[in-house]
């Protein structure tokens, strides 16, 4: 579940089930017609160009370069803006395709040795970054982090981007992809209606209750969520975790330790602060069965006090926000004898750009990602689809942002260096799946917090088999 | 192909007719079930082209996946009660529509309106599975906006802060799957129905209801005999249908591929799209193919021998 790319209508049940009925219908044959397409390696490229400073990996002029975009939440109006400027100055000539089909799309050409040359595999069809590096289909980055910087020759892309940009394209301990979001993470709510009732931001969670039962008091839902996708609510429980037990028990996830659920602490008294939101009757009603864009739109219309998303919500709920909602973030308030102060968030990088390691075209490939990572490109890509990039300080000041942007550009700049990030479900997609399970049978009052961890503890172990988790280590 | 048109005897000219489609099925149907059987003792992730043998590795771990077989037993139950009820309630409104009438001096014929009904009955069928799952998932939804939760609140029959959550309630999810399909299926299973009834000679309905038959026993005694194979086929039809189920399961519940709430709505093909192409086990994903072709095969044999009767001639 990736999230930065979580546009409208991005689980437009139209699209999806069609697409899916596609793939069903004939469900044997399709497993098959795709791995059928043989292991031949039919690279033959263009002749590359001679390697320069202002051409570090030998871009040929008039090659062809095929880019394949995610058309969620950001559109893909960008990467069209991206191309023509890519063509214009290496008179390559682009083709582009913007998709929600990532996999139906590209599998095939996975399999066939004929991938595009540029892929942003997001969305709900997205094909897992694990199992792609896993099966050796991504080429390594690390040549476009160490070319000089398109702003600044004498500075190397690498130390152009935000703390923690390169870290999370790791994979099996090699940098494959190129997240290019750049995306805050904890609760929204509306500065209008929080100005009416005279509530204040709450800054511990007992705070937050308190807020919430005043709403539920004032016949507004105190917490919604998304809850089809228990990806949102996860985002809460592991954040509360994050700040109670600090960094150590973040690691302590992603590393899947034995203890990294059961006999911690911090994620014990987690779980149970978010289940006494359910247990205290404080969840907008119904919000369990609601999808991403029902809840969030219920929120808009001030069904609920609060919502759990990242920075993309803003985006992706520009059509249904009132003028005056005055959209506004909050940090995860802190339970009690928290590790990190009220400001740390999650600063997570999403909208995973890669590049296959069997492109036809690999050197334009990379030059595109290095244009990406200027400061130009990062400009147009804030203007089309309201959100910041990796880049560091990416966006010309001209650029007027919006109220819920810009709210998370001071909440980004409150944290300075408190922030973190989780890997486990870019590395296993197995086990957040079944956290996400238990989460949902927690915030219907089927299991309770113990049960939970329990279950939680469970998934890791088995993620603990995966004979890639002694790659996927952090410090 | 020529060679084999102007070939010896009937069997030849019959085989070069033959030849064609049969490449096709086998180059498209038949291969790939082989490739499945193959890849399915394999570890290949679906990305990439390379991938190991392991055995029999694959079907033991299905025996032991608690998912697979949750889902496996939902296809069961789903198998029985399609089936059943589809089936049932076509019976019911064909021969309602069709022979339920009063019967008076006019003879046998349907209720009052019974042309109308036939067309309105057929609606659903139109709409294609996406439809249907934007429709049901609109009346199912979970807060106050839902068409059955706005109507049950406003009799007051549930408390508005505690809604059903349809989709969301592991006793009811897979009940409330079913009826979608059941809704879906009937109109067509009634026009079929009615199409068979009425090649069924009026002289027969007539002699029974000179004999002193009513309603019910025009139906058991001379309708449904005489309907048996068309029941028969349906059974098999709405079998596979049920066997199947994916499209709906995978948008209207929740989950990678649907399945939720914690796996209370799986079916196999969910579980095996889950991991064919969200986990990166293909190889385990073609060893539940192989297992859902081997038990559709069997099931299907089993239904067309169980049903089968003498059939009456008319």
């Amino acid at each position: 579940m990736g999230s930065t790319g979580e546009g409208l209508g991005r689980r437009d049940l139209i699209k999806r089930s069609a697409a899916l009925g596609l793939i069903t219908v004939p469900t044997m044959s399709f497993l098959s017609a795709c791995a059928s397409g043989g292991a031949e390696n039919s690279t033959k490229g263009p002749d590359k160009a001679a390697v320069t400073k202002e051409n570090p990996f030998g871009v040929a002029k008039g090659g062809k370069l095929d880019v394949v975009v995610f058309k969620g939440g950001f559109g893909d109006d960008y990467a069209k803006a991206w191309e023509a400027a890519f063509d214009k100055k290496w008179g390559t000539t682009s083709s582009h395709l913007g998709t929600q089909e990532i996999t139906a799309k590209l599998q095939p050409r996975f399999n066939g040795g004929t991938p595009p040359d540029v892929v942003d595999d997001s969305g709900a069809q997205k094909i897992p970054l694990d199992v792609l590096g896993k099966g050796g289909q991504l080429a390594e980055l690390n040549a476009v982090l160490d070319a000089p910087s398109l702003d600044d020759p004498s500075k190397k892309v690498r130390d152009t981007l935000v703390d923690g940009a390169v870290e999370q394209g790791m994979l099996g301990g090699k940098y494959l992809v190129l997240k290019y979001v750049y995306a805050v993470f904890g609760f929204w709510y509306s500065g209008k209606l929080f100005k009416e009732k005279g509530w204040a931001p709450p800054k511990t969670w007992d705070e937050f209750l308190d807020v919430c039962t005043k709403a539920k008091d004032a016949g507004i839902g105190g917490l919604a969520h998304q809850g089809k996708f228990p990806y949102y609510i996860n985002v809460v429980i592991m954040d509360l975790i994050a700040k109670k037990g600090g960094p150590d028990a973040v690691k302590a996830i992603d590393n899947l330790e034995p203890n990294a659920f059961e006999g911690n602490a911090a994620a014990l008294a987690a779980v149970e602060a978010v289940y006494e939101v359910v247990e205290k009757g404080l969840l907008m009603p119904g919000t369990n069965g609601l999808t991403h864009t029902e809840s969030q739109t219920a929120w808009n219309q001030y069904k609920a006090a609060f919502i759990p998303c990242g920075s993309w919500l803003e985006n992706e709920q520009l059509k249904q926000t009132p003028e005056d909602f005055d959209m506004k973030f909050l940090p995860v308030p802190l339970l009690a004898d928290s590790k990190m102060p009220l400001a740390a968030i999650r600063a997570g990088v999403d909208e995973p750009f890669i590049v296959p390691e069997k492109a036809a075209n690999k050197a334009a490939a990379l030059e595109f990602l290095r244009s990406m990572l200027s400061r130009e490109w990062s400009t147009i890509f804030a203007q089309q689809a309201n959100s910041l990039t990796v880049v560091k300080d990416g966006v010309d000041p001209g650029v007027k942002l919006r109220p819920g942007t810009q709210a998370a550009v001071e909440a980004l700049k409150a944290a300075g260096t408190n922030t973190f990030s989780y890997r486990y479900p870019d590395w296993y997609s197995e086990m957040d799946t079944e956290i996400q399970n238990a989460s949902n049978e927690l915030m219907a009052q089927r299991i309770q917090p113990k049960e939970w961890i329990k279950r939680a503890q469970a998934a890791v172990n088995k993620a603990a088999q995966d004979p890639n988790a002694k790659n996927n280590k952090r410090s | 192909m020529s060679h084999v048109a102007q070939g010896r005897g009937k069997y030849g000219f019959i085989a070069g007719f033959l030849f064609a489609p049969l490449a096709l099925y086998l180059t498209f149907v038949i291969w790939p079930y082989v490739q499945t059987f193959g890849y399915s003792f394999t570890n290949w992730t679906g990305q990439s082209p390379t991938f190991d043998f392991v055995g029999t590795d694959n079907y033991a771990a299905l025996l032991k996946d608690e998912v697979f077989r949750g889902a496996l037993w939902h296809n069961l139950l789903l198998l029985v009660f399609v089936p059943l009820v589809t089936i049932l309630l076509a019976l019911f409104f064909a021969f309602m529509v069709n022979a339920g009438g009063r019967g008076g001096a006019g003879g046998v014929q349907g209720v009052g309106g019974s042309r109308f009904y036939k067309v309105v009955y057929f609606f659903p069928q139109v709409l294609s599975l996406a439809i249907l799952s934007v429709l049901f998932g609109a009346i199912y939804r979970s807060d106050e906006g839902g068409l059955l939760n706005g109507f049950l609140t406003g009799l007051g029959l549930i408390d508005a802060n505690h809604p059903v959550e349809w989709l969301n309630e592991p006793n009811l999810v897979l009940w409330c799957l079913l009826l979608v399909v059941v809704w879906h299926g009937v109109g067509f299973y009634l026009v079929l129905f009615s199409a068979a009834m009425q090649s069924v000679p009026k002289d027969v309905y007539e002699a029974a209801l000179l004999d002193g038959a009513g309603r019910a026993q025009t139906f058991f005694k001379v309708t449904l005999p005489l309907l048996w194979d068309s029941v028969q086929t349906s059974a098999v039809y709405l079998g596979i249908a049920a066997m199947d189920m994916f499209v709906l399961v995978s948008t209207m519940t929740s989950g990678q591929f649907g399945g939720g709430p914690d796996h209370h709505s799986e079916v196999m093909s969910t579980v095996l799209m889950r991991n064919f192409l969200y986990f990166g086990k293909s190889g385990y994903a073609c060893a539940m193919g192989v297992v859902m072709l081997a038990l559709t095969m069997i099931l299907s044999v089993i239904t067309l021998r169980a049903t089968r009767r003498e059939r009456i001639e008319f």
